[in-house]
């Protein structure tokens, strides 16, 4: 492409076929407590 | 959907329902900005002579190629088609639990969302008795879930320590009978912190949260403690030597500002050049008649304050002194699955909190309002109903939202902030969104610049434009 570059693999869609396991962590509970942000979570789904 | 921004001297398309991130050239950002799907096989006539003031015909039209060529690879433009995973957001097993061991605190913070630790509701402790309820409530209601978390939260939990070391002893008893591991974390002012509590605390927490706001003129203006003293000085050393024991692993020092501290980007740094690599800092939530709450008019300092901090992490990138800010964290190819994304905290529903009343509410910031009241762990009476509704609290169900670029990064924010600041769960609070939208903005701008600067393995070798 010459005039853009994806940066990632785009895979969102990809991610519900193994997904909603519920494995991941509450996102509240690591730092923020108040101001939610789910992105940032890992997903711990080994199977993914 | 798609949203483009220009920061950090790049061009940066994102394509919202696939999560593609795209940095694109001056003619590709502004031919986005007339064509759309369904594309016709040629650029329209009418857009090549617009936009051939500044471009060459030939490229306007290789350009509109590759556009075409993303859109049929459903990297641009792509649909939104995770609509129909919501109509399944039915209530969860319970899998995490903020304890709030002592609704009483030794700090008196001006900004305390708590009511300076007891949450307005007079000063208590919760006895062994409740907190073993609160555990087995976790236990008995968390279904297939393996890992359970617990926060021993406050006020300041640390005053309640023997129930805290006993809560721990409790529930590793019984892990094995019940398949289940848990993530004991604990939220701590640090000012109570001996070694011995440290030792404890590495050993038994997976993660340990340190608050401190950075400056110590900072700090001190909003932290204080009962003697009327700021808690800097205090606190400083001990968190120094609590992350070094823990080998620098699974902690957070976490500030918040305010109006007071717009420039909270120096705070930050200040955390960093003290040795700690894992810094959260956020905005404070309180009502907004008080002078130090963020309003409106604070946004425009607020979004360039983000915007110095994103630079300074890349400089400090360049530099290899890596740390990390919690609010730009974001792993753009391993991220949570599409269906964590829709459905956010899981407060109320996964996630509630307890008192030493035994009470049982949707998250800690809605403890104290009786509307919210779920249940008891003491009575066992549950509130399914309240349940449900949490449940349904989606980015489709809230009105806002689903329109938003930002959905599958703030999952529909915080239920308690849009309860606190609009009355109802459902409705976003359009500052919390402002803000949550740029610190994205900033957080997708350090992973394009990492991948662009060829910084980060994850992308593979260094992309290039063919210019």
């Amino acid at each position: 492409m010459k005039h853009v570059v994806t940066i990632n693999k785009a895979n969102l869609k990809q991610s519900v076929v193994k997904g909603g396991c519920g494995k991941c962590q509450a996102s509240c509970q690591s730092a923020c407590k108040t101001s939610c942000t789910v992105a940032n979570q890992k997903c711990e789904n080994s199977d993914r | 959907m798609i949203h483009k921004y220009k920061l950090g001297g790049m061009n940066i398309v994102l394509d919202v329902n696939s999560g593609g991130v795209h940095v694109v050239d001056e003619l590709t950002y502004d031919l986005l900005d007339n064509v759309e799907p369904p594309f016709e096989d040629e650029c329209p006539g009418a857009v090549v002579e617009k936009l051939e003031r500044n471009y060459k015909k030939e490229d306007i039209l290789s350009c509109y190629e590759e556009i075409k060529d993303l859109y049929r690879d459903k990297i641009l433009f792509s649909p939104d088609e995770y609509e129909k995973f919501a109509k399944f957001a039915t209530p969860s097993p319970i899998k995490a639990m903020c304890l709030l061991v002592a609704m009483d605190c030794n700090m008196r913070c001006t900004y305390c969302f708590a009511g300076q630790g007891d949450y307005c509701q007079g000063r208590k402790l919760m006895s062994f008795e409740t907190g073993k309820k609160a555990l087995d409530f976790l236990l008995i209601n968390s279904g297939n879930r393996e890992n359970l978390e617990v926060d021993f939260f406050g006020g300041e939990p640390l005053m309640n320590w023997n129930v805290v070391k006993q809560l721990v002893e409790y529930g590793r008893s019984k892990e094995e009978q019940f398949h289940k591991k848990f993530r004991f974390t604990v939220t701590t002012n640090g000012t109570l912190l001996t070694e011995d509590k440290m030792d404890f605390i590495n050993r038994e927490m997976s993660n340990v949260v340190l608050s401190i706001d950075g400056r110590k003129d900072v700090n001190d203006r909003m932290r204080l403690c009962a003697n009327g003293k700021g808690s800097y000085d205090v606190i400083m050393d001990r968190y120094k030597q609590i992350v070094d024991k823990r080998g620098h692993k699974d902690y957070y020092v976490r500030g918040t500002y305010t109006r007071y501290n717009l420039d909270f980007a120096q705070d930050v740094m200040h955390l960093v050049d003290n040795g700690f690599k894992e810094v959260s800092v956020e905005p404070v939530v309180t009502d907004p008649s008080h002078d130090y709450a963020l309003t409106e008019r604070d946004i425009p300092k607020i979004f360039s304050e983000y915007e110095n901090l994103a630079e300074m992490i890349l400089q400090r990138n360049r530099e290899g002194k890596h740390f990390n800010f919690f609010h730009f964290m974001l792993d753009l190819n391993q991220g949570p699955c599409a269906i964590k994304r829709l459905r956010g905290c899981g407060c109320g529903n996964e996630y509630v909190a307890v008192t030493p009343d035994a009470e049982i509410y949707p998250c800690h910031q809605f403890v104290g309002m009786k509307e919210y009241l779920m249940g008891n762990v003491d009575t066992g009476e549950f509130d399914q109903r309240m349940k449900k509704q949490f449940a349904g609290a989606h980015i489709y169900s809230k009105t806002d939202c689903k329109t938003c670029w930002a959905r599958f990064y703030c999952s529909g924010g915080c239920n308690a902030n849009n309860y606190e600041y609009m009355g109802d769960i459902l409705t976003a609070h359009k500052i919390s969104c402002e803000i949550e939208k740029k610190r994205l903005e900033c957080a997708i701008m350090i992973q394009a610049a990492e991948a662009m600067e060829g910084r980060n393995e994850d992308y593979g070798p260094r992309p290039q434009m063919i210019r």
